[in-house]
Parts: C-alpha cells; sequence; structure tokens
C-alpha cells in the first residue's frame, strides 16, 4: 500500500474553446500529494483551479496532461474503482431535497454498499456527531444552510473513505456552523485515520490543517505547513490603530495606497498591513498615510492570510494586473479627509429609521421587533447567522417585502405609505448579478439610467461619473455576461449608483469574489460613505464588519448587538477578540437569554 | 448492483411520492388530454339548430317533421320557402336545412317522395352526425306508416360548403398517441436535467454505481407511473368514446408498452444532452407534440398525403404506433402489419435507450 492517498505530478486541464468561451487553461502542471491521515488544504481566489482540481481527482473530469494517482491507481484509466474508494461532496452538497435524512443516509449507504448490521451503528454515531439525530425524518430541503452541509459530510461519511474531498464545504455558511463542521472534521479525521483533500476561502480553516496547497489561475503558488507558509510573511506585518474617531476603513484605505503597502485589512480594532519584503521596519511604522494621521505602526507576527495576499500580490504583479482597476496616482495620503468630523450622531441626519419592526409569515416570525437608526453617510452592517432573518430585514428596508408590524422610514419618507418615493432614493445591489448578460456594460448603465428617470445632459454626465469611479471605461463594449466577477461586481455598484443615490443597499456584495477584489470593493465603499453615501451592507464575511461604522447581529429574528465594533467588544469585555469570536459570543449569549 | 438499482428506485419512488408534478404528469394529464382532446373533438351532437322548410304545409307533410320537436338531438325553426331557411344557413343560425318541397304529400300518396337534407358542411362531424340523425328521424316515421297505401320517402341530402368527409373512429386511437407521447417524452425530459441541475449527479457518480444502473432507476419508476397512465387512458377510450376493441389486447398493450420504452428513451436522451431542464422541456414539446399531430396520421390520413411527406413521417415512431394501435382496434390482428410495425418500434425502443446509454457518462462539464 502507497503511503500516499493522492499524488497529482504536472497536472494540466484545458477545457477547450465551445461557442461561448474561449479556451480555458484551468491547471497548468499542479503537483499535490495528500499523505495517509493528513488534512490538505487547497485555497486560491476563485477561478483558481479548485474545483477542477477536485474534480480530476474524483475522476469526474479527464486530465489533459500529467499523472494522477489515487494510492497506485492512476485515475484517469480507472475513475469507476476511484469513485468507489473516494468519498466527495461538492460545493452544492448533492443532497437529494425531497428525501428526508434518514432517505439520503440511506441512499448512501446502499449505493457504497455498507452492510446492515454496520449501517445502525454507523448511522447512530454519524447523526449524534452532527447533531442531525432528533430531525431524521425531515426533509433535506427543510434544512438551514448549516444543517445541510453536516448531512452533506455524514452521507460522505457513511464508510470510511481511502480519501474524503470536500469542495468549499464551508462557503455561503455562517461562523457558528462552520466551527461546528471544522470540530466534527477533526473528531473523525483523529478517530478513523481519514485522508482530507479540503478547499476552502477561509484562511483560517485552511491554518488548521496539516498542509496548504495554494492554487492562483490553475497555478501553483506555494505549499507547506500553515507555519511554513505563514513565515514567509515573517518580518512584513504591523498593526497601527487610527485616532479617535476616524474609522477603520479610512486609515486602512490610505495604507492600501502606499507603494510599500502590500495589503491592509481592518482587523480586531486595529489595521493591519503587509509591505513588501525587504522594507525597512522604521519606514514601515511611519509612513506618510500614518504620519499623517499621527499614529506609528508596531510589528506584529503573520498569520496565513498575510502571506497568501503577498503571494497573489506578487503574482498579479507579475502579470502586470491587468484584471483590476490601476490604483489612483498621487492622491495617497491627500484623498481620504484628514479628520472624519467627530461624529456626534445627533448633529447628522437620520437615513434610515425603523421602529419596533416585525415582519411575520403565517406564524412564523422571521423578524420580531427590531429598532434601530442610520445616519447619513454610514457604514452600517447587517450580521447573523443563516436563517437569522437578516435578508427579510434588508428586504423590508428596499421596500421588497411589506412589514407585518412597526415604523420604517427611509429617506425621510415612510416605506408603508410612499415606496415608490423610496425607492427613487435608494441604489440596490442583488446578491446574484442581476443585469441583462446579454448586454454591453454600456447599454446596461443607460438602461438603468432610464430607469430611474435620467435623460439628456444628466443621464450623459452621471454615465460618464460611475465608469470612471468604477474603472470600466476600458470594457463599456463588452457583454456584461462576459465580465470576469470582480467587474461584474463593479458594474453593479455603478448601475445602482447611476441615478446618485442617497443610500446604497448592498447585499452580499462580496461572496464569490475573491480577496484582492474584496479589498477594492471596501475602498470604493469608503470612498463613497466620505462624500455623504449612507451604506447598508449584509455580509457572511465576519471580518468584514470592521469596515463599519456600526452594526447589528441579528438571531432567531432578534436584535441581538448593535453598535460600533469597538463598542461591541468593549460591552462584551473581549477588546482583542476577531470578529468570529466576537459573532459566536453574541449569538451564544443570546440564545442562552431566550433558552432561560 | 441489484443492492444499488434497489436504493435508486426507491429513491426515485420517494421523489416521485412528494413531488407530485411527476405524477400529475404521468398520470392525471394524460386523462386530462383524453377528456379535453376526446370532448372537444365531441361526435356526440345534440341541439342542432335545424331549420324545417315546409313547402308542402299539409299535415302529413308537418307530422313527417314532427320528429323534430321535442327531441334533444334538434332545436326546430320552421320556415314557409328555402330562401328563408338559406339564408337562416347562411347566418349560421341553423346547421342544417329539413326541405319538404311542394307536393310531398301528393308524390307520397303516388310514388317515392323526396325530402331535401341541406347541411353546414364547415362543421364537418357536425353535419354528419346531423345528417344521419335527419335521416334516421325521417326512415323511421316511414316506418311508422307502415308500407301500406303510401309510398315510400326517398332522402336525397347535400352538404354544402364542404364535401369531404371525416371518419368518426379516427381520432380516438390518434389522442391515445398524442397523449402518451407528450406524458412519456416529458416524464423522462426533466429527471436527468434535473440531477444535473440541482449538482446531485456530483455527488451520486462519486459512488460505486454504475451509468447503466443510474438509467434503468430512472427508466423504472417512470415507466410504471407512464404504464398506468396508459392504461387509465385504454380505459377512457372504451368507457367514454365507445372504442371498439377487435384485435387482441395482448398485442395492443405489448405495442403500447414497446411505445412507451421508445418516448422514455426519447426523453432521457434529450435530457442527457441539454443537461438543462427549461431546454429540455421546449425541444420536448417541438419532438413530441408537433410530428404526433401532423405527421403520425392522427389529423391527416397519411394516404392521401405525397410520398415526400409519409417519408418523413415514417421517420417517427409515432406513425408507426399510430397504425398498429388502429389497426388493432378497429380492424383486428392483421399480422403482417403486427410484425412489422411492431419490429420497428422495438428498434426505436432499444436504439434510443442505446444512445441514452452512451449520453449517460460519469463526468461533469
Amino acid at each position: 500500500m502507497c503511503e500516499l492517498a493522492l499524488r497529482a505530478q504536472r497536472l494540466c486541464k484545458v477545457f477547450p474553446r465551445t461557442k461561448k468561451t474561449e479556451e480555458i487553461l484551468a491547471l497548468g502542471g499542479v503537483s499535490l500529494q495528500v499523505g495517509r491521515g493528513e488534512i490538505v488544504a487547497l485555497i486560491g481566489p476563485d477561478g483558481a483551479g479548485k474545483t477542477t482540481f477536485m474534480r480530476l481527482a474524483c475522476g469526474l473530469l479527464r486530465p489533459t496532461d500529467g499523472e494522477l494517482y489515487l494510492g497506485d491507481t492512476p485515475v484517469a484509466e480507472h475513475p469507476q474503482e476511484v469513485q468507489s474508494r473516494v468519498s466527495y461532496m461538492p460545493q452544492k452538497f448533492g443532497l437529494y431535497e425531497e428525501l428526508t435524512i434518514q432517505e439520503n443516509l440511506d441512499l448512501y449507504a446502499s449505493l457504497r454498499g455498507v452492510k446492515k448490521e454496520l449501517r445502525e451503528k454507523r448511522f447512530a454515531k454519524l447523526l449524534d456527531m452532527t447533531g442531525l439525530a432528533s430531525f431524521t425524518g425531515r426533509q433535506a430541503g427543510r434544512l438551514s444552510g448549516g444543517m445541510k452541509q453536516k448531512l452533506g459530510l455524514a452521507c460522505t461519511l457513511v464508510q470510511v473513505p481511502e480519501l474524503l474531498i470536500l469542495d468549499e464545504p464551508t462557503v455561503g455558511v455562517d461562523p457558528l456552523s462552520r466551527r461546528e463542521l471544522w470540530a466534527i472534521l477533526k473528531d473523525i479525521v483523529e478517530e478513523e485515520s481519514l485522508s482530507v483533500l479540503v478547499s476552502t476561502a477561509y484562511l483560517d480553516e485552511a491554518a488548521r490543517c496539516d498542509r496548504v496547497y495554494i492554487l492562483d489561475r490553475g497555478k501553483l503558488l506555494a505549499s507547506g505547513t500553515p507555519e511554513e507558509l505563514q513565515a514567509m510573511a515573517e518580518g512584513c506585518t504591523y498593526v497601527a490603530s487610527p485616532p479617535e474617531g476616524v474609522p477603520l476603513r479610512i486609515l486602512q484605505a490610505s495604507l492600501l495606497e502606499e507603494q510599500a503597502v502590500l495589503d491592509a485589512v481592518p482587523s480586531c480594532s486595529q489595521v493591519r498591513y503587509t509591505v513588501a519584503p525587504g522594507t525597512g521596519a522604521a519606514e514601515a511604522s511611519h509612513l506618510p498615510s500614518l504620519v499623517h494621521f499621527g499614529v506609528a505602526g508596531k510589528p506584529c507576527s503573520p498569520r496565513l492570510e498575510d502571506s497568501f495576499m503577498l503571494l497573489l500580490k506578487e503574482a498579479q504583479k507579475e502579470r502586470g494586473g491587468e484584471d483590476l482597476p490601476a490604483p489612483d496616482e498621487g492622491k495617497a495620503a491627500g484623498k481620504w479627509p484628514v479628520a472624519v468630523p467627530q461624529r456626534k450622531e445627533d448633529d447628522l441626519p437620520v437615513d434610515i429609521e425603523v421602529q419596533d419592526l416585525v415582519k411575520s409569515f403565517g406564524d412564523f416570525t422571521a423578524v420580531s421587533h427590531i429598532s434601530f437608526s442610520v445616519h447619513r453617510g454610514e457604514v452600517f452592517g447587517l450580521l447573523g447567522p443563516n436563517g437569522a432573518g437578516k435578508t427579510t430585514t434588508f428586504r423590508m428596508l428596499c421596500g421588497l417585502l411589506p412589514a407585518t408590524e412597526g415604523r420604517l422610514q427611509v429617506a425621510g419618507v415612510d416605506l408603508r405609505t410612499a415606496r415608490r418615493e423610496a425607492r427613487a432614493n435608494i441604489g440596490y445591489v442583488a446578491q446574484k448579478f442581476s443585469l441583462y448578460e446579454n448586454l454591453t456594460v454600456r447599454e446596461n448603465l443607460l438602461f438603468y439610467g432610464g430607469v430611474y428617470g435620467l435623460s439628456g445632459r444628466r443621464l450623459r454626465e452621471r454615465f460618464q461619473a460611475v465608469i470612471e469611479e468604477f474603472s470600466l471605461t476600458e470594457v463599456l463594449d463588452t457583454l456584461a455576461g462576459k465580465l470576469p466577477g470582480g467587474y461584474r461586481q463593479r458594474l453593479s455598484m455603478a448601475a445602482a449608483l447611476i441615478h446618485e443615490p442617497q443610500i446604497l443597499f448592498l447585499d452580499e456584495p462580496t461572496s464569490g469574489i475573491d480577496p484582492l477584489a474584496r479589498r477594492i470593493f471596501w475602498q470604493q465603499i469608503t470612498r463613497l460613505a466620505a462624500r455623504g453615501t449612507t451604506i447598508i451592507i449584509t455580509t457572511h464575511f465576519m471580518d468584514e464588519a470592521e469596515y463599519c461604522d456600526r452594526f447589528l447581529i441579528q438571531d432567531q429574528g432578534k436584535l441581538r448587538a448593535l453598535g460600533s465594533p469597538r463598542a461591541i467588544r468593549t460591552r462584551l469585555g473581549m477588546p482583542q477578540a476577531d470578529m468570529d469570536e466576537v459573532f459566536l459570543q453574541v449569538v451564544e449569549e443570546g440564545r442562552g437569554e431566550a433558552a432561560l | 448492483m441489484r443492492e444499488r438499482i434497489l436504493a435508486l428506485v426507491r429513491k426515485e419512488w420517494s421523489i416521485l411520492r412528494r413531488d407530485r408534478s411527476s405524477l400529475l404528469l404521468g398520470a392525471v394529464l394524460p386523462m386530462l388530454l383524453m377528456l379535453l382532446i376526446g370532448y372537444g373533438m365531441s361526435l356526440d351532437v345534440k341541439n342542432v339548430p335545424t331549420a324545417v322548410v315546409l313547402e308542402d304545409d299539409s299535415t302529413v307533410a308537418r307530422h313527417a317533421a314532427s320528429f323534430t320537436v321535442g327531441s334533444e338531438y334538434f332545436d326546430p325553426v320552421f320556415v314557409h320557402s328555402l330562401a328563408e331557411g338559406e339564408a337562416l344557413l347562411r347566418e349560421k343560425q341553423v346547421r342544417a336545412i329539413l326541405r319538404f318541397p311542394s307536393g310531398f304529400s301528393e308524390q307520397l300518396s303516388h310514388r317515392a317522395a323526396e325530402v331535401q337534407i341541406i347541411l353546414d358542411g364547415v362543421e364537418a362531424s357536425t353535419a354528419m352526425s346531423a345528417e344521419s340523425y335527419l335521416t334516421s328521424g325521417l326512415l323511421s316515421w316511414v316506418a311508422e306508416q307502415g308500407t301500406g297505401s303510401q309510398g315510400s320517402v326517398r332522402v336525397v341530402s347535400r352538404i354544402w360548403f364542404n364535401d369531404a368527409n371525416t371518419s368518426t373512429w379516427f381520432y380516438v386511437p390518434g389522442i391515445l398517441v398524442l397523449v402518451l407521447t407528450i406524458s412519456g417524452v416529458f416524464l423522462t425530459a426533466v429527471v436527468m436535467a434535473r440531477e444535473y441541475e440541482h449538482g446531485t449527479f456530483e455527488a451520486l457518480f462519486v459512488t460505486p454505481v454504475r451509468p447503466l444502473e443510474i438509467l434503468l432507476a430512472k427508466v423504472i419508476p417512470y415507466f410504471v407511473v407512464a404504464f398506468f397512465g396508459m392504461l387509465l387512458c385504454l380505459l377512457a377510450a372504451c368507457l367514454l368514446y365507445d372504442m371498439p376493441l377487435r384485435g387482441s389486447l395482448l398485442l395492443v398493450l405489448l405495442a403500447s408498452v414497446c411505445y412507451l420504452l421508445t418516448v422514455l428513451g426519447i426523453g432521457l436522451v434529450l435530457s442527457c444532452l441539454t443537461k438543462n431542464q427549461f431546454l429540455a422541456c421546449q425541444i420536448s414539446l417541438l419532438v413530441s407534440i408537433m410530428p404526433t399531430l401532423m405527421l403520425s396520421g392522427f389529423l391527416f390520413d397519411l394516404h392521401t398525403e405525397p410520398m415526400g411527406i409519409r417519408l418523413v413521417s415514417a421517420v417517427f415512431p409515432a406513425t408507426w404506433y399510430l397504425a398498429l394501435l388502429k389497426s388493432l382496434l378497429l380492424a383486428g390482428d392483421s399480422w403482417p402489419l403486427i410484425l412489422r410495425n411492431m419490429t420497428a418500434l422495438s428498434l426505436y425502443a432499444v436504439g434510443f435507450f442505446a444512445l441514452a446509454y452512451r449520453l449517460t457518462k460519469k463526468e461533469v462539464a
């Protein structure tokens, strides 16, 4: 028996040209190994080739070139045998929604030929671990995202496979469910010395694995243990705190525009930034924008995310950065307001006022007595686990869903009586790309301008303004459907802003775009907010709450926390905690109280 | 292998039970179509508005026309000249004219008297029924009079506007074929595509399951549903439309099973090719309903079609099945036709399944 569970040697996959797409090089010579009993993580931005690699490993695709072995078996020659020996959970979990939990398990156990006498014990163990034991009669389609994902995992584990392959098992799932899933996975790996290949968009998850491979555009950027990879950013990472009253995102945005800075991100009420290797410590802690705000940076220990961003940036530089808008030249430091007016909230006009908001569907209360207000120019976040009611709240705010009870004022207009007037003052970016794929960028923007009642010179001016703002000039005549993810997202924003709304609603705008594009997205948000646009945003990346002036956490329909990141941390007595921990603490506290 | 197929069939069956759309498509829709198309093309004509032209206003003529009054089949209007009757016919106020020419009673006492029937041929089937009702009404009156002193009546009928004729039994086998085709193709057209779309195949493929097992597990439950629907339709044809069964029932069932497998196979092929439910449905519509309606001999008798069209129609399995079904139901067992058409149908069934099997690969695009 070979001591490697999976071995790939210079693996290539090219998708040939079709009528709709050009030839795509999905994998260009990737070598990767999964040892027995190891958890190996595959990380990389969207389109890096993670899913393609996993499908190749399952024999669902045929490689164009290179070698791929499961143990001693060549995968391409014996896909049927390989498929009998590995278990695979695709991104959509692969569950039959009409079948119950028990029926899904039975199906996979029968397909894998698990003996009747072994089944009961195995099922009992899996159901116990996943906490699904009391729901076995429920149809999979009626489970929450987190439960579906656990059931998907259970179905792959009806017997101990030679290799378990999980494709982004935690995508779109809240931190609570993520933590539970990893606990289950760790337990079962230890107990049954399982070999696992898992892809993920969360770097904290990758940091828990034995080995990590970083993919980008079909090429392997680096590999090693999390510690080895973290060490690559050794001496390049710093933290700085902005002065009182300056939002983290302002300092972060101005840092990002420095030549020497590769990455900057708000984290734990501070701004973490990574400088290019070789930058002196003195220079790094007194960068112009830090001096500008009168603060200094302190070195800190690197995280996996820092190395990851470092590698991606370098790879992007080598390619010439063609996929991202060029940073504005010569505007660093000067571009961002020196000191944001000391924000006394009462001074600023209130743009959104919510009082005692209730939404019921039949006898189910999705949103229960929520009150908050959002001030002009504020970035306000809506957070919560799956099924917490945040999408429902969000839809009511945009006037897409009538409220059952309560007062709802948007831009000074009562949404219950004057929905149409309220809509003229808001822009809305839906979670799914909702522009016309068969129209060009120009046509889409002009169409939306027309829909919002712009015409003639005003339309031309606004059109010009948004294409400059979102760097869309070069793709004006490209069909929207052919744009890469980051561009689509910018086009959606441009379309939502063409009528210069007072308030911008963004529903999960950063899901499905890669970390580099996410940074740029937040830079744009920061710029918009600085000009006085009020922004309401939902996200399932908890660390993005750090960009918000204030945010609320909703769970089981109820408001669990409301305030600035710093205020919430202070209240919880965990000033250094990262957002995931804050979130978990708030949700657990709230549920504890509810149970009393 | 048996356990895996069983597990997959059980899965399909549970899904079928919970997601009622397949059952509706397989059993309820065929019945509904049967009723709708059947009664929409109803042959049972009642309350035919009829102008009774009494140019001869004698008691005898009135008596002869009296069968139209109080009958559920007629709704008579009495007039005294043909011109009035014609006007009514042209205005579509009546569908038929029953004319007793002047001197009817006189003629009757000497020799054979003539009665004229004029029909609106635009509504061919109504015209045909009205004609036979009127004729039989008159003849029974004559019979009542006995064959004594008076002479007999000769009915002279004319169909106006359309002198072609349509056969009544022609439709029902055609409806059966149409219904089976629609429900069969649609049943399987979505089942593979749905799994590709929901991503369930991706997980299912990475198990020891083989392509053939997947295919069989898809066919078995849907065949059962479609077979049940077919039995209902046959029963409906016999009970509601008094369809005769002159040939052997066993052969009718055997032919239907062959045809069902063919259409299920077509659905599977479409499903595998498109991997998209919406597209599969659109194409199903084109390949199932259109040829069955236009080219199978359902609406138009193929013997009257030009050679080219006949050749084209021979490509569609529905043509072979319809010819066979008509012959079995209406004419009886005619072995050369049975053998030829059964062979063709079996070849189609095997061919489409082979194609579907070739298209089912455990790969994702």
